[in-house]
């Protein structure tokens, strides 16, 4: 397009360390959240590694005594789950965003980088915990009290207040990562770009940045509750000077079920990204998808106690039903997706796989979950290895799928180099085979009563076989990040040059070169449709003289400039 | 298709025009980005006043025995209320002198406000020296612990304010301000009447609530 000749060549991946260290563009700040994301989704793994290894049969085998396994347990959720869910996804958005509304950048630059640069330091005050006496938080990434009151029975040393201030940290940086994108979405849209014109990405990083406002303040001052009981002897949680630990549950639940769809809406927005254009079909049912992001969001907030089934100090008809009723705009969006592909000319590439991947095993992940809101069967699954399965459809399932069919559609456009299909493909399959054999014998081994978060099992159990079987999956999704990890490295040199638009997108991203220059966009193409792309390139915009050229936007009475930094301020 | 039927439908140009000046329009990006923070700062207080609350009742009697009568609203906390909600109204007069154009009466009032926001942080030091002097602190039950965390966040809270109020009183001496360019000053008002308002209630459930 366009803007390979107005633009000088400014590569907006490569400079000195410098200007990756200070920068404020959207783009360098993405890419340094996706791989600052991606560091730790490998910290994080091999220490699922090491729970696997432990588990793989009964005994205590690696570990030197079990505390260290309450350590790997606990530091590989908070890793996985803060450290690389959240901020994947936020990364994605904050690379993505702007360029999808058709905006030089974010609306708050300087802020934009201060929420990346304290994702890695509060990783390293977590980790930092292994240093310490005592080791590092070892009481689950839920960190229930009385478990995490100051105590010898219970967690004395500083690694579990580090645990905190990390997570207050990483909390912060999402409330202003939050801000951000709803002051960016809400104020830097192009000329054309109505709510209703918006990517589906767009649509679904906004809802999430409204939980994000509105759920994340509320764990801050959990874990400031918690941190003042354990370290000024307050009574918020402490039960023997008149705290009430459930309180804890309460409050951390406010937060982390809403977090749940943080970590997920955005993954669904890149499938539903992925779809339309493997597809080559509009997305099936465009607004009622937005609805049921919305609806999404808004349930989310009434449905955290069903975690707290077990305590017995919730209402539970409420919740419970709360927790059905958010099974239906998700419904929907599952017939959303599929009749987006039914019918549609399908491109096996490996981003639609992927999104492919995100359905089916999502979908299982629902269904799962749909039995542990039924109160009766909750009280039977309730923390066992059922439970786990079911979290890790969703997460790992759902959203590292749905990470990885994104990063592989827009890896062309941030490096302007395509990964090899094969390489992708092969790490698919290693993926998902190592998933499901890791993840599905975890539903057999909750109904026969394994609880989580146990070290050792009695070999009579009965739970040997199925143990070992997700010991061999968790190795080979190890392994399957070897293919990914050499496709990235191989392509970012030798890669197939992509070009402005190599999938034939629908949305503005595409519109501009690959990677684009600093400032995003020369010439937008004019927005009378959730999809710009598409109307340009079939000559839909200027009142149907489709019989012109295509591709040439000269010839095109539609695009006209956009006021340059005029969204700025 | 949605998608055909808006690029069918949506053929008329004259909309782009008007919809070329949208950055402009309406509520600024500071301005927006603050009623944000505070909407994420309204949850942080929600957590701490449900904390308080289920403490509260988890805990009778309220406030406990031995300190029966250590919260007085008539106290000197009384003078100190008075004087914060007194800044608000200073804070919002200042808003309205900048609105105006009015640089001297802009800083007349935002100086009072800074004023007024450090007697209050003085005043709550004292009082807190006062509560320390009989004996109640942080770790003296559910009673001592959520009164100094809710007052103690609100403090801090306080402190913010007054710092940011530190920095648009000088930009405006600086002449940075006219009836314009003053969204520092809106969004600081703003965050300077959450700051209030959190006082207030703070102040109904732990010295007026019986």
């Amino acid at each position: 397009m366009a803007t390979h000749a107005l633009s000088p060549a400014v590569p907006a991946y490569r400079g000195g360390i410098y200007e990756w260290l200070t920068t404020t563009d959207h783009k360098k700040i993405g890419i340094m959240y996706v791989i600052n994301s991606f560091v730790f989704f490998l910290i994080g793994g091999i220490f699922a590694l090491l729970v696997r290894t432990e588990l793989a049969q009964p005994g205590i085998q690696i570990f030197t005594n079990e505390h260290v396994y309450n350590e790997s347990f606990s530091i590989h959720a908070t890793v996985m789950i803060f450290l690389f869910i959240i901020p994947m996804l936020a990364g994605l958005g904050t690379y993505i965003v702007p360029l999808q509304i058709g905006a030089p950048d974010m609306a708050f630059p300087r802020i934009n980088a201060l929420s990346f640069w304290m994702l890695p330091l509060g990783g390293i005050l977590l980790l930092a915990g292994f240093l310490t006496p005592g080791g590092a938080a070892a009481a689950g990434w839920t960190s229930y009290p009385p478990l995490t009151e100051r105590g010898p029975l219970a967690s004395p040393g500083p690694g579990q207040d580090l645990w905190i201030v990390a997570l207050i940290l990483i909390g912060t940086s999402s409330i202003l990562g939050g801000i951000n994108f709803l002051v960016t979405i809400f104020k830097m849209r192009a000329p054309g770009m109505t709510l209703f014109r918006m990517p589906i990405m767009v649509w679904t990083v906004l809802v999430t940045s409204v939980l994000v406002v509105m759920a994340t303040p509320v764990i801050t001052s959990a874990l400031v509750m918690l941190f003042i009981d354990r370290n000024y002897g307050g009574s918020f949680f402490n039960f023997q000077t008149g705290g009430i630990p459930v309180l804890y549950q309460n409050v951390f639940w406010f937060y982390s079920h809403p977090a749940v769809y943080v970590m997920v809406l955005p993954a669904m927005g890149v499938i539903s990204e992925v779809l339309p254009v493997f597809s080559r079909k509009p997305l099936f049912g465009y607004k009622a998808f937005i609805f049921a992001t919305a609806g999404i969001g808004a349930l989310g907030f009434s449905v955290w106690a069903h975690h707290m089934f077990t305590t017995g100090a919730v209402f539970l008809p409420f919740f419970a039903l709360m927790t059905f009723m958010i099974a239906v705009p998700t419904g929907v969006k599952m017939f959303n997706w599929i009749f987006t592909m039914f019918r549609g000319q399908l491109t096996f590439s490996t981003p639609l796989i992927f999104a492919i991947g995100f359905l089916t095993m999502f979908l299982i992940g629902g269904i799962n979950g749909a039995f542990s809101a039924a109160v009766p069967v909750d009280f039977a699954l309730h923390d066992t290895y059922w439970v786990v399965a079911h979290l890790h459809y969703v997460l790992f399932g759902g959203s590292a799928f749905g990470v990885f069919a994104g990063i592989y559609y827009w890896f062309p456009k941030m490096t302007g180099r395509m990964l090899d299909e094969t390489l992708g493909k092969v790490h698919f399959v290693l993926m998902f085979v190592g998933f499901n054999l890791t993840f599905f014998p975890m539903h057999m081994l909750g109904l026969a009563g394994m609880p989580r978060r146990i070290a050792d099992y009695a070999g009579d159990a009965g739970w040997n076989d199925w143990n070992l079987v997700a010991t061999i999956g968790g190795f080979i999704i190890g392994v399957s990040m070897l293919p990914f990890i050499w496709n990235v490295l191989v392509s970012l040199r030798g890669g197939k040059i992509a070009g402005d638009d190599p999938w034939e997108g629908n949305t503005l991203e595409w519109a501009t070169s690959s990677p684009p220059p600093p400032y995003n966009f020369d010439r937008l193409p004019d927005i009378r449709s959730e999809r710009p792309l598409f109307d340009q390139r079939h000559g839909l915009l200027s009142g149907g003289h489709g019989g012109g050229d295509h591709d040439d936007p000269a010839h095109d009475d539609a695009p006209k400039a956009i006021p340059a930094g005029g969204a700025a301020s | 298709m949605t998608a055909e039927a808006h690029a069918m439908t949506a053929t008329a140009h004259a909309e782009p025009h008007a919809a070329a000046a949208g950055h402009s329009r309406g509520i600024s990006n500071p301005i927006l980005g603050m009623i944000l923070f505070i909407t994420s700062e309204v949850m942080f207080f929600s957590g701490l006043f449900a904390a308080y609350f289920a403490t509260r009742a988890a805990n009778q009697p309220w406030p406990p025995a031995a300190f029966k009568h250590i919260l007085d609203p008539l106290g000197p906390i009384m003078l100190a209320t008075i004087l914060l909600i007194t800044s608000s109204f200073t804070c919002q007069f200042a808003v309205w002198s900048i609105r105006k154009g009015d640089r001297k009466g802009y800083i007349r009032n935002i100086s009072i406000t800074f004023v007024l926001g450090i007697i209050f942080l003085i005043m709550q030091v004292y009082d807190y020296s006062l509560l320390f002097g009989e004996g109640m602190t942080l770790g003296s039950g559910p009673f001592g612990t959520t009164y100094f965390t809710l007052t103690g966040f609100h403090g801090a809270h306080v402190f913010g304010g007054v710092l940011m109020l530190g920095v648009v009183l000088y930009r405006g001496m600086a002449g940075q301000f006219s009836a314009k360019h003053h969204d520092a000053v809106e969004a600081v008002s703003l965050y300077w009447h959450f700051v209030d308002v959190v006082w207030i209630l703070l102040f109904s459930i732990l010295y007026l609530i019986p």
